[in-house]
């Protein structure tokens, strides 16, 4: 039987890889979605910016 | 050059066959439960953390599915209903199924930790290990009591849904177990009892086989009167209303019918009408749960625009 390059074979190959390439694509995906969905809910941030953060300061006795 | 027409062509999987591994129709009931028992908790999950998890308690669910199609490939090769299967088939040889099972277990139980909680993440593990070992490898071949105790591990995901979302266990979510832990003994019974061949070939203690068709029907009953309050009592949780009573009491009321219809009937009716009410049971059990965990939901729905609930 003469190899073919459409063989049965290989689509049915290529099916699987197109399958494992879809689902690995979506993988990513959701991790990415995922990881913004996350930082969204999460509290602001604060980097580091020399000076003194209010937010960490004891409150100023009442004059 | 190689010569690759020595290969059997119909042997090699196609990426269909590994979905099949996952046994997408137990997921899809895997999918509708667990986003229930998320969406009727009392504490709001991002959309997309919620479409995430609920992903991952299906791939769970799915990776115990292709763990069970590894070891059982022996069994499924005799019954009629499974031979066709990705394993007994050749398609996909045993070995692939336990790297895909275990792969996608270790997957899942770590993508719904990060995306849900730690404490889901470990009922989602314990759900795949009672499936699996628990049901598949301890009890399938040994005890009649099977379905019975196997039947947990299909009643996990509304509870790991409600985990998702509250990071704990309580009574509602203990209620939406029960009701799906007592649901799966008269519902796989009456399958029992129309594929009765099937089991008993391939050497299942099937309660049909083990303590005879009579001794399954009244189990059938049983079972059905025992599920009733249980569903019953459902709607006075903080996640039933009077919709669900409503909806519970006729769904109830016509699980309990088909059950008795079941009882009264002996062999020779069944076999000569082909098993028709015990086939229009399992039907209707599937549209009585679907309908419960409806009812669960619409409560939610009702909640959300402060109506429902008591």
């Amino acid at each position: 039987m003469a190899i073919t390059r459409d063989h049965e074979l290989h689509s049915r190959r290529f099916g699987r890889n197109l399958g494992l390439g879809l689902a690995l694509a979506a993988f990513v995906v959701l991790v990415f979605g995922l990881t913004i969905a996350k930082v969204q809910r999460g509290d602001s941030m604060q980097a580091y910016d020399h000076q003194p953060r209010v937010s960490l300061l004891p409150p100023e006795p009442a004059k | 050059m190689a010569d690759i027409s020595s290969y059997e062509h119909g042997q090699e999987a196609g990426f269909g066959d590994y979905v099949a591994l996952l046994k997408p129709r137990v997921m899809s009931l895997v999918v509708f439960t667990a986003m229930v028992g998320l969406l009727v908790a009392p504490v709001a999950v991002h959309p997309f953390v919620a479409f995430t998890a609920i992903l991952f308690i299906a791939l769970g669910g799915g990776a115990s599915g292709a763990l069970n199609m590894w070891y059982d490939a022996d069994i499924d090769a005799i019954m009629r209903r499974t031979r066709a299967r990705p394993v007994p088939s050749g398609r996909v040889t045993a070995g692939e199924a336990l790297g895909l099972g275990l792969g996608l277990s270790g997957l899942s139980v770590m993508m719904l930790s990060l995306a849900g909680n730690i404490f889901a993440g470990l009922m989602l593990a314990f759900t795949i290990f009672f499936y699996a070992v628990v049901y598949t490898i301890w009890l399938k071949r040994r005890t009649p009591q099977n379905i019975v105790i196997g039947g947990a591990a299909g009643a996990f995901p509304p509870m790991i849904g409600w985990a998702v979302a509250t990071g704990g266990i309580s009574l509602s979510s203990l209620a939406m177990f029960a009701i799906v832990f007592l649901w799966t003994p008269p519902h796989f019974w009456s399958l029992a009892l129309f594929m009765k061949e099937d089991y008993s070939n391939a050497g299942v203690p099937m309660l049909t086989v083990t303590h005879g068709r009579p001794a399954t029907r009244r189990h059938i009953l049983a079972y059905t009167l025992i599920l009733a309050p249980v569903a019953l009592a459902t709607a006075f949780t903080s996640i039933g209303g009077p919709l669900y009573l409503v909806a519970s009491l006729a769904l109830n009321a016509v699980f309990i019918g088909g059950a008795v219809g079941i009882l009264r009937r002996s062999e020779a009716q069944a076999e000569a009408d082909g098993y028709h009410a015990e086939k229009r049971f399992f039907r209707f059990s599937l549209a009585y749960l679907f309908g419960h965990f409806t009812a669960l939901l619409a409560e939610a729905a009702l909640h959300s625009f402060n109506l429902g609930g008591w």
